[in-house]
């Protein structure tokens, strides 16, 4: 942990700039369990966002097959069996609301699982760092590459590395734009250059975003520009497993010779061999044996170095991993471990998630497909006919969300003899006038609702328009005010 | 400035020599970035002193190399605007009344030039909404003074009401009472029965028979036997419940003594046809049309 500067060191004039100079971090390779882990989550998250966009879902004619679209000329959003319309967009408060909780429990069980294992920061990353160990050597030679003069095989690799991660960060940016269009005629038209100048810019902005992020930044978003951290540890109890440095077990380090003296003296020796493989593997470059620290992303990258280590010197693994004070302070006072996966957070957290869930799931399955809004006009809001009759003008709009188009008829309730006229549709059924919805589509009519004179009429009265689906029987209403002048 | 040169000895850098309660600025020289790009902005304005208008002379001023204009660029605008409604406009302008009407595409696309023409030209009688007011017409409701029909509110659009084009509509409502044809107690009388035609209450001493003998020999030769109106003379129906001036006794015996002759405008000439066309269909797909 920071040790607090003693006040005199503050006020010498030898004081450092303000800002640190970035130390840049080398981290090993290692492999393991955790590192197994996340090559596979890595390609799992990798592979969704590159080929999702190639996915087909069929919906009928005249609507786009793509499994997931942001259409934005058509203003629709697809997913698979969902279509949203932009009015629609609240559902997405669901989501992040669902995502934060998630977070919320994830955090509250095991730590930051979402910054070691899952945030696009960590798993670009990863990647160009595996890039990087593959062209220009592992963390001695990258070392030793660094500290020595540039040659031209030196060059070349470096050349190499950053022609490998463009090419990375490019695919990363040619994936993004396939969302928002037709993936397999994008990538055609990219190729023969005849894309919209928007896919192209927006390409190059992702390829240097991921460029930068993954190639430079790295761990330097975590530290530095990423508020998760800080939300973070308010969000923490003392019950979450964190990968943590159990201190009872490892301290004192000392060498393996050094504490099999000690042993043999009958003290009391850590398990830990200092031997900062831990340090060495660490992609942001922190000492975990400080405890826990803002720079640490919880990939569990040393659990596996020194689990390593532990059986090479031929002790328990485990002297990193995921544990809390808890458990170090019972296991010093001699007492027996203990876990508390449930407890009231992560009980409300869970509950939280299944309400909204559940909540979600209600909403999208009892979601309209014919909807009508209705505006009253404003101006006249009443106008008196030759015979004493009272006229309102409405504007309808309806809304047919099906894929094909269907007739509707329109009724009007709440005033006595209400006669309706639907604007440029007087040749059907004048009684009950009928018109038909295109598919996928709004459709905008005037009516005029008509009462006949009557001495004792009430000065406003609701006035109800009924939309029912000639085939399928749906019903849709919207609900207004019969005024007079 | 003698102490410029001094040497911070906390820093180690020069001071401006600037001192406040012991306490000396340091020189910290604009970085040459910022130098560099502000000598490029005096360069660039230089630069568009050239090429675009800049500087004023006795008379008019300097144009500039580029001949930029942003009155001209106004112009260019909106003749682009015209030739990208001219297409379909020119649709308008080929089909009929009725077609226009059936057809709902070309209905929304009249509806909507039409009502901004109306917010435009008509508005300020009108209102915004056509509802009207005491004098001029609402357009909204079924009682037309010239005809409801497509082609009738076409007609009056385009030529107006007693405005002095040759194709207006005459024909006025007399001065009664200032010319001198009724008394003062025959006005009275025959407003209350004007004001029975429609159902309306009627003053107590009304004596109906002399008021039917004086509608007969002054009202009905354009307002017709039974009071119905006449739309050839824009003579209003004076059975029904509209009133363009109101209904009360005090208003009537006004109209009857001074006479009423509102003006439409003639706008033939001040719109063009396409234009007239597409306000004919707005104003008929208010409600009222015939």
């Amino acid at each position: 942990m920071n040790k607090p500067v003693p006040p005199d060191e503050l006020m010498t004039d030898e004081d450092g700039p303000l800002y640190a100079p970035r130390k840049k971090v080398y981290p090993q390779s290692v492999s393991g369990r955790f590192r197994s882990i996340k090559w596979r989550l890595m390609a799992v998250c990798l592979g969704v966002y590159y080929l999702l966009p190639f996915v087909r879902w069929h919906r009928g004619l005249g609507a786009p097959d793509q499994a997931v679209l942001i259409d934005f000329p058509n203003r629709r959003f697809y997913f698979f069996f969902i279509e949203l319309w932009p009015q629609e967009v609240y559902y997405f408060t669901g989501l992040l609301v669902l995502a934060a909780l998630t977070l919320f429990l994830m955090n509250a069980l095991g730590g930051r699982i979402w910054c070691g294992y899952l945030c696009p920061q960590t798993v670009w990353t990863d990647l160009f760092y595996a890039v990087e160990r593959l062209v220009e050597g592992d963390r001695r030679a990258q070392m030793k590459a660094d500290a020595g003069p540039m040659t031209v095989k030196r060059a070349g690799r470096r050349a190499l590395k950053h022609a490998i991660w463009l090419l990375i960060a490019w695919w990363t940016g040619g994936a993004w734009v396939l969302y928002f269009a037709d993936a397999p005629t994008l990538v055609r038209d990219l190729a023969t250059f005849q894309a919209p100048a928007i896919a192209y810019l927006w390409i190059a902005i992702l390829t240097a975003s991921t460029y930068l992020l993954a190639g430079y930044m790295r761990e330097q978003v975590c530290v530095y520009m990423c508020p998760w951290p800080r939300i973070q540890a308010a969000l923490t109890d003392e019950w979450a497993l964190n990968v943590t440095y159990k201190y009872d077990r490892g301290e004192p380090r000392c060498s393996v010779k050094k504490a099999f003296d000690i042993r043999s003296l009958g003290e009391k020796a850590g398990d830990c061999i200092d031997c900062n493989q831990c340090v060495a593997v660490c992609p942001t470059g922190i000492d975990i044996r400080e405890g826990a620290q803002l720079g640490c992303i919880q990939c569990g990258l040393c659990i596996d170095a020194c689990d390593a280590v532990m059986t090479k010197v031929s002790r328990k693994t485990g002297l990193i991993g995921y544990d809390n004070d808890i458990n170090v302070q019972r296991r010093i006072a001699g007492k027996e471990e203990i876990f508390k996966p449930a407890r009231a957070r992560t009980v409300v957290y869970a509950s939280l998630i299944t309400v909204v869930c559940a909540v979600m799931l209600y909403a999208l399955m009892s979601r309209t497909l014919l909807d009508v809004n209705v505006l009253h006009d404003r101006n006249p809001i009443a106008v008196r006919l030759s015979d004493g009759a009272i006229r309102n003008g409405y504007t309808l709009r309806f809304l047919n969300k099906r894929g094909f188009d269907r007739v509707i008829a329109i009724d009007v309730d709440g005033p006595t003899d209400a006669k309706l006229h639907v604007i440029g549709a007087d040749s059907v059924t004048p009684d009950r006038p009928m018109i038909v919805l295109g598919r996928d589509t709004t459709t905008e009519l005037r009516v005029l609702v008509t009462v006949p004179f009557d001495e004792k009429a009430e000065k406003s009265v609701p006035v109800t328009f009924r939309v029912t689906d000639i085939g399928l029987g749906e019903v849709a209403f919207a609900t207004d005010h019969f005024v007079l002048p | 400035m003698s102490e410029h040169n001094e040497i911070d000895r906390v820093s180690g850098r020069s001071t401006t020599g600037h001192e406040w309660d012991g306490i000396k600025e340091l020189n910290t020289p604009l970085p040459r970035w910022w130098v560099l790009t502000f000598y490029a902005t005096i360069i660039w304005a230089i630069g568009y002193w050239v090429v675009y208008p800049a500087w004023p002379l006795v008379s008019g001023y300097t144009t500039g190399l580029f001949h930029y204009s942003t009155r001209a660029s106004v112009a260019t605008d909106l003749a682009d605007l015209e030739k990208l409604r001219g297409e379909k406009m020119a649709v308008l302008g080929s089909a009929s009344l009725a077609d226009i009407e059936k057809d709902p595409a070309l209905l929304a696309l009249a509806r909507a030039r039409g009502k901004t023409v109306f917010a435009d030209n008509c508005a300020p009688c009108h209102g915004s909404g056509g509802a009207g007011a005491k004098g001029y017409p609402n357009l909204n409701d079924d009682d037309w003074l010239w005809g409801g029909s497509l082609d009738q509110i076409m007609q009056t659009i385009q030529f107006g009401a007693r405005s002095g084009h040759a194709k207006a509509h005459e024909g006025q409502m007399l001065a009664f009472g200032r010319d001198g044809v009724l008394k003062k107690d025959e006005i009275v009388t025959v407003a209350n029965y004007v004001r029975s035609l429609s159902g309306l209450s009627t003053a107590p001493k009304f004596d109906t028979a002399a008021g039917k003998k004086i509608f007969a020999e002054n009202c009905t030769s354009c307002h017709g036997d039974n009071g119905k109106g006449n739309q050839e003379l824009g003579a209003p129906n004076l059975t029904d419940r509209i009133w363009l001036y109101g209904s009360d006794e005090e208003t009537l015996i006004e109209t009857i003594t001074n006479g009423r002759a509102g003006v439409m405008p003639a706008w033939v000439g001040r719109l063009d046809p396409v234009t007239v066309k597409a306000l004919a269909v707005y104003v008929h797909s208010l409600g009222g049309g015939k």
